[in-house]
Order: C-alpha cells, then sequence, then structure tokens
C-alpha cells in the first residue's frame, strides 16, 4: 500500500460515512478491506484502490466504505439501556402517548441485535396489547448489514453474547448450525438504509433513538451535525440513548442528559424526570 | 469473593473454565462428575455452578435435580455448558432448574455475558 492509496481509503471513509480513520494505521486498513478484496475479486488491496481510481465504480466505492466501518453489536448490549428502556423509559412514554402510535429507531443498527433486543423487550413487556401502534425501525449504512438483519439468523456465538437463554427458547429455532429469529418478533422491524450524514428527515419522527456506538467515529464537527439531525427527528420528550462513554454534552443541540447520566438524553430540557 | 464450582470430565476444559472464571474475579473449584460436585455442595454451596451434560457416573441434569433438592440446593446459579445445542436439552435443562445455557464451544465474552445474564458480575 502506498501513502497514497491508504489517504485516498481514508478520504472516501471520510466522504462517504463521515468516519474519521487514521492512515497510519496499515495493517487495520487492510485487515478491514481483506474480504471485500477477495470477494471482488482481485488479487491485492492495491488492485482494488487502482480499479476504484480507474473506474469510479460507485458501487465499489460504497463497498469500501462500508467494509472499512467496525461493525461490533451485540444483544441487550451493555443491558442497562435495556432494562432503563423497558422499566422507565416505556412506561413514562405509555403514559404520556395515550393511544398515539410509539415509534423507535436503532440508528446504525449493524447486523440488528440492537433493533431486535427492542423488539424482545417490547414483547416481554406486551407493549402494544392495548391496541397501540409499535413501530420499530432499524436502519444502517452498510447494505450487507441491513440485509443480514432483516433475515434474522444468527451464529450460535451470536446468540451467546447478550440474549438471554428463555428469549433462545422462546423466539429462535435452531436450522442448519444457526438460529433463526421467528417471524412474529422479525415483522416488528422494518430495515431501511440511512445514512446519518445525510438528509435524514424522511425517516419520520421517533419517540425513542437508540444511536449506539456509531457516533464515536464521526469528527466533532460532524458528530455536532448528525446529533442535531437526531435532536430533531425526536418528537417533544422523546429520548436518546448513545453508547457508554459516548457523552454528547458539548454537542447536544436541545438535549439535556436524564437522571445525571451520560448515555440517555431526552429531548425537552424543561420536562426532565429525576429519578 | 464469588464461588463457582466447574463441574466438567474434561481437564481441558475445566482448565480454561477456571482460567476465564478466575479472570472474572471468582474463587474457582473442579469436580469431574456428579457424584464429586455433590460432595463439593454438601461441604459447601458455591454461588455458581458451570455444568457439563455428558459426564460417567452422573449426567449434569441428575445432577442438577438432586442439587435442587438438596437443603439450600436452590440457591446456586446453575450454567449448563454443553456441546448438547438443540431446544430438547435446553427446555429440560431449564425445567430441571439451569439459570442460564451456555453452547461449546464458548469464549470469555459468552462466560462474562452469561454470568451477567444471572447477576454475578
Ligand atoms: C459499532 S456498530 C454499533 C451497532 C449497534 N448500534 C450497537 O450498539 O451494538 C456501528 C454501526 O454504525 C454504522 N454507521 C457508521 N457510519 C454510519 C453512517 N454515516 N450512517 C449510518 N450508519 C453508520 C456502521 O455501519 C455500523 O453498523
Amino acid at each position: 500500500m502506498t501513502p497514497d492509496d491508504l489517504s485516498l481509503i481514508c478520504r472516501i471513509v471520510r466522504a462517504r460515512a463521515g468516519y474519521v480513520i487514521d492512515q497510519a494505521k496499515a495493517a487495520m486498513i487492510e485487515n478491514r478491506l481483506g474480504p471485500l478484496v477477495r470477494r471482488e475479486g482481485f488479487n491485492s488491496l492495491s488492485d482494488l484502490v487502482t480499479a476504484i481510481k480507474t473506474k469510479r465504480d460507485e458501487r465499489l466505492v460504497w463497498a469500501l466504505a462500508d467494509a472499512m466501518l467496525p461493525k461490533d453489536t451485540a444483544f441487550f448490549r451493555d443491558r442497562t439501556p435495556f432494562s432503563q428502556f423497558r422499566d422507565v423509559i416505556l412506561p413514562d412514554l405509555e403514559q404520556r402517548l395515550g393511544t398515539q402510535p410509539l415509534r423507535i429507531w436503532s440508528a446504525g443498527c449493524a447486523t440488528g441485535e440492537e433493533a431486535y433486543s427492542l423488539a424482545l423487550a417490547l414483547d416481554e413487556a406486551r407493549a402494544g396489547r392495548g391496541g397501540r401502534a409499535i413501530e420499530i425501525v432499524g436502519s444502517d449504512l452498510s447494505d450487507r448489514c441491513i440485509e443480514r438483519a432483516a433475515a434474522g439468523i444468527f451464529s450460535q456465538m451470536e446468540v451467546q453474547k447478550g440474549l438471554p437463554i428463555r428469549y433462545l427458547v422462546r423466539h429462535f429455532d435452531r436450522q442448519d448450525e444457526a438460529w433463526h429469529l421467528s417471524a412474529s418478533i422479525r415483522q416488528k422491524v422494518q430495515w431501511s438504509r440511512v445514512n446519518l450524514i445525510s438528509e435524514i428527515s424522511t425517516v419520520g419522527q421517533f419517540d425513542v433513538i437508540f444511536c449506539r456506538y456509531v457516533l464515536g467515529g464521526f469528527d466533532d464537527l460532524m458528530r455536532k451535525q448528525v446529533l442535531s439531525q437526531l435532536a430533531g427527528a425526536l418528537n417533544d420528550n422523546g429520548y436518546l440513548i448513545v453508547g457508554r462513554d459516548e457523552a454528547v454534552l458539548d454537542q447536544a443541540v436541545g438535549l439535556s442528559p436524564v437522571w445525571g447520566s451520560s448515555d440517555v438524553y431526552r429531548r425537552d430540557p424543561a420536562l426532565r424526570i429525576v429519578a | 469473593m464469588k464461588t463457582c464450582l466447574v463441574v466438567d470430565d474434561s481437564v481441558a476444559i475445566r482448565k480454561v473454565a477456571r482460567m476465564i472464571l478466575e479472570n472474572l474475579g471468582f474463587h474457582v473449584t473442579e469436580a469431574s462428575d456428579g457424584h464429586e460436585a455433590i460432595a463439593w455442595c454438601r461441604a459447601s454451596m458455591p454461588d455458581a455452578i458451570l455444568l457439563d451434560w455428558n459426564m460417567p457416573l452422573m449426567s449434569g441434569i441428575d445432577f442438577l435435580r438432586q442439587l435442587r433438592a438438596e437443603p439450600q440446593g436452590g440457591a446456586p446459579k446453575v450454567l449448563f455448558c454443553t456441546v448438547e445445542n438443540d431446544l430438547f436439552h435446553i427446555n429440560e435443562a431449564l425445567k430441571a432448574g439451569a439459570d442460564e445455557y451456555i453452547m461449546k464451544p464458548f469464549d470469555g465474552d459468552v462466560i462474562s455475558a452469561k454470568f451477567a445474564e444471572v447477576g454475578l458480575i
């Protein structure tokens, strides 16, 4: 890899996804792109970069940006945000929304574990039994992730990192070494490809947005821009949940932390809840 | 310090499990079958038991049923850890009183996720 090639890769990722990648981390870059090189039938990463430079193939450029983004995720990741969602946020919203529909967004959902965890938590809380409509949207920049998420098929390792066994028994079926999520839970989530650094207003307004372990990859300016878009997509009194240690205090536009927490924010500071 | 009894007839599995659990802050004891495990539990009930299914002399499921009938036998969190990875076995285990279920192969992340699930870390 020449420094020029590395710099081109980093510029593409930044332009397409807003993510800042350190050009000095050549080994990490080559590692992440290895599977793409093989999938696309190139002999080396240099060949792939050359193809991008000469052909300007948009599909390949997006595939490269996609392959560079970290996709780590897990069911009920960090546990607490999901118990807070079920025990505090949901009852609060159910009370305030009356008969209005409840809309929830997993923004940057990777392979779907986050959105499905929310669907499972809602199912357990028997939310919506009074006839209230509940909509869950999972979105990501990565087409490949969205496809996998929609299929709802997970490996044995994936279902063991955060998913309580009672959920596995109740909602999954084992077929050919993999675990298939039941149609009744899969149907609760709608999937779409959304780039958070572009215009996001088409996804609509939400009462809860989970945007966890996504913001950390942006530079300060971009993070602020994405946050104000997310704040704009929240209904009044809606909640934004970010990852642990992803405090958005200085950058939050129209958001304030609830319960002195560093990862749960509320749209309207005047109606802050004190735990 | 929380205690965990690792019950498995494979020395290699016990060794790996011990390493992971000690890193998570547990005091670990080992047994190689259900009989030995019952003896350990009668001497001192552990906080958690990591339990294999297929073992000579007494299987994991027989051990679990006997444990749950002992005085204080309801106390330990029992996590199965076995190659049996179908819903039939998992349901059997839960019915017999298991708290969680790990399908081999496992790694440190799986163990810590499952121990967090039963509230021990
Ligand atoms: C580390 S994963 C986190 C997944 C999940 N939210 C969780 O907490 O487990 C981050 C995800 O954000 C997505 N992502 C990164 N930049 C994005 C952008 N500009 N627009 C939409 N999604 C993006 C990545 O594709 C990846 O799937």
